[in-house]
């Protein structure tokens, strides 16, 4: 049994990848889970309007946060505040009753924001005289809606936001395993030398499983809306160009991780600990503002962050391009960083004359004959 | 990317006019390890040339730059473009979850033949490889003989002018052997130039030209005949080990021991001088060497 103890941690000593895996991850998910993400909301923003908005202002207390006083606008400007998703409730004053409308698609702020004007209400139901002193035109139990998701069901915001994880799936995982089969199997030298061009293989290679995935996301969003009634209220052409982008993130990521993997098994390892992170922080399942400064800068470097907000916004609030062009933005940088990456690595394998060694000195002396 | 015939140099010409591939002084280093060192090869249409030596000689690296994997470090190597240049890697190359027509079929795709020339070169090929019944077979289920002709059947299917084998034989039973050798010389018949590595020296003693390799650098090179001939000292058999100093220059062959003498040969009552062969000459190179190296040290 000492021998193959012994020889047991030789091998993982070598995998030092499963060895990072095995040291750094559960440290990871301490970090993540247990002093980064949280459910509570400590602060929800607010914008007011109409002619009472500054007193409906002055009378939201914490957690509740105005981020804007419009006087002059009505309740349609209100709405397109939570609808593009700059506050996640509003108050609008002016007519008999003020009307809190709150955005029931940000699923913890909207429960938060309840909570608090519950507590509100208690307390003015036991000090009437106090607060309705001080500002007696507010001091009436306001009207409160929630918008976009009314019921606050959890499956409403989890299948916009589930699409995302299957494109991960089928993104990063899938396609990192077929490119690295090529290696495996040592057909990536055959490839080489065939008259191919690096772009041709390359993207023979995502053009298939892009397919594969677009199909997945029809079947993930058929099976959402048909099974859990999940609004579709936005524009579809919206919506795929935001999974395309997303799409072409993820199968970027997969093809950089094949490219530094040596065999399927390291890159399932590697394309884990991209899902992990993603899934953990991207606002799936923690609100981002409830994420800690300290981890929620990591959070804007994940694709799916932004695709969850595309996705989010579109489905469930109808969300117009206009106001979506933060996230259309980073994916598209984020694509660009990662399908050059992924390119360039490729190329590498692809093409002897733009190996390091090769570029250094010109290996192949020229005479500019041949074909 | 580059055009791939940026990399090409002009053939040279051999005696007879026809186009030499193949390369001159080739250099390749992995980080500090030297795996060639100005070693040349000269691959003459319709010859097959052999590149034999032990494991690590070199002789990957040297078939890798001729087929265009690898930037060598320095020297020139010669080959025609991409699409005129056949490849069997080490690994084979082919893709185990595909069948064997569906493995034609990619790399005649590859190689930009019209869907006509492809079928009926995949048809004739597959005949002359004794395939033809397992062509809906997958390439993994094969046994290792037939998988080893799918994969030079494979390499040949675009009739390259330059085709590069890495060890096709290797593993390969000595009825499959004889059946990929009917293919080599059959594609070299068609003038075809070809350059394979082997680790067996019959097999080499076979081709038009040799070139031995031994930790990167050329122990020997030219036809068999030359090489055996260029062969220095004698060479005898003796039926037990013999002691001294002989002893580093004695290995054991056919059930008796071979000796090598660098001076001339010794007279001995027990010993009995012998014809070298081509393997004798390789290993004599070899032992030549080591003595010249520790000589020096």
């Amino acid at each position: 049994m000492w021998a193959m103890i012994v020889k047991e941690f030789r091998q993982v000593r070598r995998d030092r990848r499963t060895l990072a895996m095995m040291i750094v991850l559960p440290v990871l998910l301490l970090v993540v889970l247990g002093y980064a993400a949280s459910f509570d909301v400590k602060s929800i923003t607010v914008v007011a309007s109409g002619p009472q908005a500054r007193v409906a202002a002055a009378n939201l207390a914490s957690p509740f946060d105005v981020q804007r006083i419009a006087s002059g606008q009505g309740r349609a400007w209100a709405q397109d505040q939570l609808r593009d998703g700059k506050a996640e409730m509003a108050v609008v004053t002016g007519g008999a009753r003020p009307l809190v409308l709150i955005d029931g698609s940000q699923l913890f702020s909207a429960r938060a924001a309840l909570a608090a004007l519950a507590g509100m209400q208690q307390r003015l139901a036991a000090h009437p005289s106090v607060i309705g002193a001080v500002v007696p035109q507010v001091a009436v139990v306001p009207q409160v809606m929630v918008l976009y998701n009314p019921g606050l069901t959890t499956s409403d915001i989890m299948i916009p936001g589930l699409c995302g994880v299957v494109l991960v799936f089928v993104g990063t995982i899938i396609t990192s395993l077929g490119v690295v089969r090529e290696r495996q199997s040592g057909t990536l030298e055959q490839l080489a030398v065939m008259p191919l061009r690096p772009r041709d293989v390359f993207l023979g290679k995502i053009v298939p499983y892009f397919l594969v995935a677009a199909v997945d996301l029809a079947i993930v969003l058929a099976v959402g809306i048909a099974i859990f009634g999940v609004p579709f209220r936005g524009s579809p052409a919206v919506f795929g160009l935001g999974a395309l982008l997303f799409l072409f993130v993820t199968l970027g990521i997969g093809v950089l991780i094949s490219s530094v993997s040596q065999n399927q098994g390291q890159a399932i390892q590697l394309a884990v600990m991209t899902l992990l992170p993603q899934v953990l922080l991207s606002g799936l399942i923690f609100p981002l503002t409830s994420i800690a400064a300290g981890v929620r800068w990591i959070s804007y470097l994940l694709p799916l962050t932004y695709f969850n907000q595309i996705s989010r916004g579109v489905m469930l609030r109808a969300e117009p391009i206009a106001a979506l062009w933060q996230p259309f933005l980073f994916l598209a940088l984020l694509g660009a960083v990662v399908v050059t990456g992924a390119t360039l690595r490729f190329r590498r394998y692809l093409a002897p004359e733009s190996r390091e060694r090769g570029a250094r000195k010109p290996a192949v002396q020229s005479q500019g004959a041949g074909a | 990317m580059t055009s791939p015939d940026a990399t090409v140099a002009a053939a040279g010409r051999d005696g007879a006019g026809l186009p030499a591939w193949g390369g001159t002084q080739v250099c390749v280093a992995y980080g500090r390890t030297v795996a060639l060192d100005g070693v040349t090869l000269s691959a003459p249409a319709g010859r097959v040339t052999a590149v034999v030596g032990g494991d690590g000689a070199g002789k990957s690296t040297l078939l890798r730059c001729l087929a265009g994997v690898l930037a060598p470090d320095s020297g020139t190597i010669r080959r025609p473009a991409k699409e005129r240049t056949g490849y069997l890697p080490a690994s084979s190359g082919i893709y185990p979850d595909l069948t064997v027509a569906e493995n034609l079929d990619f790399r005649a795709k590859g190689y930009g033949m019209s869907r006509q020339d492809a079928r009926e070169r995949a048809a004739e090929y597959l005949d002359r490889a004794g395939l033809t019944p397992a062509a809906g077979r997958l390439a993994g289920q094969l046994s290792g003989g037939m998988r080893h002709k799918l994969a030079v059947i494979a390499a040949m299917l675009h009739q390259p002018e330059l085709l590069v084998l890495d060890e096709p034989t290797t593993g390969v039973d000595p009825v499959s052997r004889s059946g990929l050798w009917w293919l080599i010389t059959r594609a070299a018949a068609e003038g075809c130039a070809i350059v394979l590595a082997t680790t067996y020296l019959g097999e080499a003693e076979r081709c038009a030209s040799v070139l031995v390799l031994d930790a990167g650098t050329a122990l020997a090179s030219g036809t068999p005949e030359e090489i055996v001939a260029a062969m220095p000292g004698s060479l005898r058999a003796a039926a037990v080990k013999p002691a001294g100093d002989a002893a580093a220059r004695s290995w054991r062959r056919a059930g008796r021991w071979r000796i090598w003498d660098p001076g001339p040969g010794r007279p001995d009552p027990d010993d009995s001088a012998i014809t070298p062969d081509l393997q004798d000459a390789v290993i004599i190179a070899a032992i030549s060497r080591q003595q010249r190296a520790g000589g020096a040290a």
